[in-house]
């Protein structure tokens, strides 16, 4: 299975990396009681681990060149993976759908208040990542400011209702409206740029944003943040905690159903197509006569609608809110539930906030590791499988070789 | 007056440290067009590093001198080694892939080192000991411009000239600039076209890591997240400059400490990082190529 070779190459990783991590994992100082903590414990488990780690990922590229070369000698035809034909097939399709529906619908029913709040906060991450997927997935602009359009739509209902006494149903197309305002004003002057400037643009954008609702005490009441945000009103009687946790459940299971309805009509519209286009190549696409201008700034308005009426939801939600919760963290979460579940891919996006966002829930013990994991996901992602864990696989015709095998 | 040359030199200390770390974006970027996100990590790695070194050393008590060059060396060493580690795992493999796909790998790289080190070291600020002691000759001019600044100020310069001189004379420098301008014709002429990349980060780490052991221990603490703020400045400093170009990376972290000191000093302190990312934004808007850039079109 491992040839001399490779043992020897994974141990000289292996090496390499106890001595990377010598000073920062080994050596703990305290510079106040002036004492020195030797943790040599760590240094021989880095070392452990990245031997394996390294051999695993020598067996994999293995695995994977023994089986390009087979496909390459026409040895096993492409499988169409599972998931692929039911996502295809509506007669799979539709009673799954139906079933998961009716699971979510008891699911609160059978749980305490505690986890539906969870799940709450997972479907929101859905509708983050979908609307996000708008951007990167579809049109291919890498928006790492993306929680400031969150932040616009959260703050929108804390100020609106703080100052004007305006209800939650009133908030959300509001704070939809100004979070697409705000996406249009930071699509204008980053039109021009290539992907890596958006990609730093965007990011100084969102911390613009941040610092400002930090700073600007008159406006937003700086750090200290807003509170006693109402929750979601229910035809103006009053809910207990529980109803209305179970009230918002609810929203939110429309609101997700409504998202992934509406950027799935999106996908396959004139719009959808020339954002594809668009990102898969700039100039051929603007040679065909797409505007690329309104095109880019359509993607940009329509991510941003959907992290404002998240960002009102959270505040709903949270009844408190201040710009802590908004750091460029946030961003990059969202980003990573992309990346993980797959760009462009809306079952994918739905799989990959399920997993990001109730898996460090559940395994407490792993949450310190939390972001560790993200950075290490985003990483393992590009490198292994970019397309992510669910393909988009786009509608293409397919010639068929013939019998003879003439023409493939 | 006296609180403008304060101003104006806390602004080209600044500026110093800015333009090291640019100097790292600017050299990646020049030859592989990747904007390398954790070059900001980098530099607080290189920071921590001489961190523990220091306060170890000067625990077993150790005379000054050997602390800072021991500490400054270590920090150039590992933050090199790391520097040459994050191309070879996340950005090597991706050369030919989408850019998307190497700047979402470079992000989680940069996540990935800032978690690491808040694990491996502590989430809170911790005190860096005082390498840079006062000089006596310093004294007349103390109240507008401290002993660590001219240090700084100097070990820049003498880095800078050391760099143009590398890249401008030898071997390397050659083989370094012929990549970036052509990498397919560079591997013709017979360079090692994946050497000289590594090269690249391996002396835009070291540099960033010396920027960090100079402000680290001119503010006098550290914690793991400094990386990203000054990672994202280094960068606007890059673009500033025109990003690509040696020179400009230098020009452009001068202006924007000497803008940011200003700006802090004469309208508020409360949006010093609004500033930076403002200037980066109007850059991008009225002139992308940069101050010292060439204006490139795009080859279909």
């Amino acid at each position: 299975m491992f040839s001399l070779e490779q043992l020897k190459k994974s141990l000289l990783v292996s090496l390499w990396f106890a001595f990377l991590t010598f000073p920062l994992l080994v050596i703990k100082v305290d510079p106040i009681q002036r004492t020195v903590l030797w943790r040599w414990e760590n240094m021989v488990l880095v070392a452990i681990g990245s031997f394996l780690v390294s051999l695993l990922v020598r067996v994999f590229n293995q695995h994977q060149e023994r089986r390009r070369e087979r496909r390459a000698a026409g040895g096993i035809a492409e499988r169409e993976p599972l998931i692929q034909v039911i996502l295809r097939e509506p007669k799979y399709l539709y009673p799954l759908s139906a079933a998961v529906l009716l699971c979510s619908l008891i699911f609160p029913h059978l749980v305490s208040t505690y986890q539906t709040n969870i799940l709450i906060t997972a479907l929101m991450y859905v509708m983050l990542g979908l609307g996000l997927n708008i951007v990167v997935g579809l049109a291919g602009l890498l928006d790492l400011g993306y929680v400031a359009f969150y932040a616009v739509g959260a703050y929108s209902y804390a100020l609106l209702n703080y100052h004007f006494d305006v209800g939650f149903w009133m908030a959300l197309p509001i704070g939809a409206l100004l979070a697409a305002m705000f996406g249009v004003l930071l699509g204008f002057p980053v039109l021009r740029l290539r992907g890596d400037y958006l990609a730093i643009v965007t990011l100084g954008f969102g911390e613009i944003i941040r610092l400002i609702l930090e700073n600007w005490n008159e406006f937003s009441q700086g750090p200290s943040g807003i509170s006693n945000i109402p929750r979601p009103g229910f035809f103006g009687v009053e809910l207990s905690l529980e109803s209305a946790i179970l009230y918002l459940y609810y929203i939110m299971i429309a609101m997700v159903i409504f998202t992934i309805f509406v950027v799935n009509r999106l996908q396959d519209s004139r719009i959808g197509r020339a954002w594809v286009a668009l990102r898969e190549d700039e100039i051929a696409c603007q040679a065909m006569g797409i505007d690329k201008r309104k095109t880019k700034l359509t993607a940009f308005a329509l991510g941003a609608t959907w992290a404002g009426m998240v960002g009102v939801i959270f505040a709903a939600k949270t009844t408190f809110i201040n710009p802590a919760s908004f750091t460029f963290l946030e961003s990059a979460i969202i980003l990573c539930i992309v990346v993980l579940g797959g760009m462009g891919s809306i079952f994918g996006v739905i799989v990959g906030a399920l997993v990001l966002i109730l898996l460090p829930e559940y395994l407490r013990a792993l949450s310190d590791y939390r972001m560790l994991a993200f950075g290490a996901v985003l990483v393992t992602m590009m490198i292994f499988r970019p397309q992510g864990v669910v393909a988009n696989i786009r509608r293409s015709y397919q010639f068929r070789a013939n019998p003879d095998g003439e023409g493939q | 007056m006296e609180y403008f040359i304060e101003l104006f030199f806390s602004g080209l200390t600044r500026g110093a440290i800015y333009a090291l770390i640019a100097l790292g974006y600017t050299m990646v970027y020049g030859i592989i067009g990747l904007i390398n996100f954790a070059h900001g990590e980098i530099y607080m790695i290189g920071a921590f590093t001489s961190f523990v070194v220091a306060t170890v050393l000067s625990i077993y008590g150790f005379p000054l001198l050997s602390i800072i060059l021991l500490a400054g060396l270590a920090a150039a060493v590992w933050s090199a080694s790391y520097g040459y580690t994050v191309e070879k795992i996340a950005y090597r493999p991706l050369r030919h892939a989408p850019r998307l796909s190497a700047l979402i790998s470079a992000i989680g790289m940069s996540i990935f080192l800032q978690n690491y080190v808040l694990l491996a070291q502590s989430p809170d600020f911790q005190p860096f000991p005082e390498l840079i002691p006062d000089f006596e000759f310093m004294e007349p001019f103390a109240h507008v411009v401290g002993s660590s600044d001219v240090v700084i100020l100097l070990t820049t310069a003498l880095v800078m000239v050391g760099l143009t001189l590398l890249i401008k004379f030898s071997r390397l420098g050659k083989a370094m600039r012929a990549t970036a301008q052509d990498r397919t014709m560079a591997m013709l002429v017979g360079i090692d076209v994946n050497k000289i990349i590594s090269m690249t980060f391996i002396i835009g780490s070291s540099l960033a890591a010396i920027g960090g052991m100079l402000i680290a221990s001119h503010i006098g603490q550290i914690n793991f997240f400094i990386g990203f703020i000054a990672g994202i400045k280094a960068f606007t400093a890059a673009v500033l400059g025109g990003i690509g170009s040696i020179p400009g990376a230098v020009l452009g972290g001068f202006v924007l400490g000497l803008t940011e000191s200003f700006a802090t000093g004469y309208v508020s302190s409360d949006y010093e990082d609004v500033f930076a990312f403002s200037l980066l934004v109007l850059i991008l808007i009225f002139k992308p190529a940069g101050l010292l850039g060439r204006e490139a079109a795009e080859k279909v």
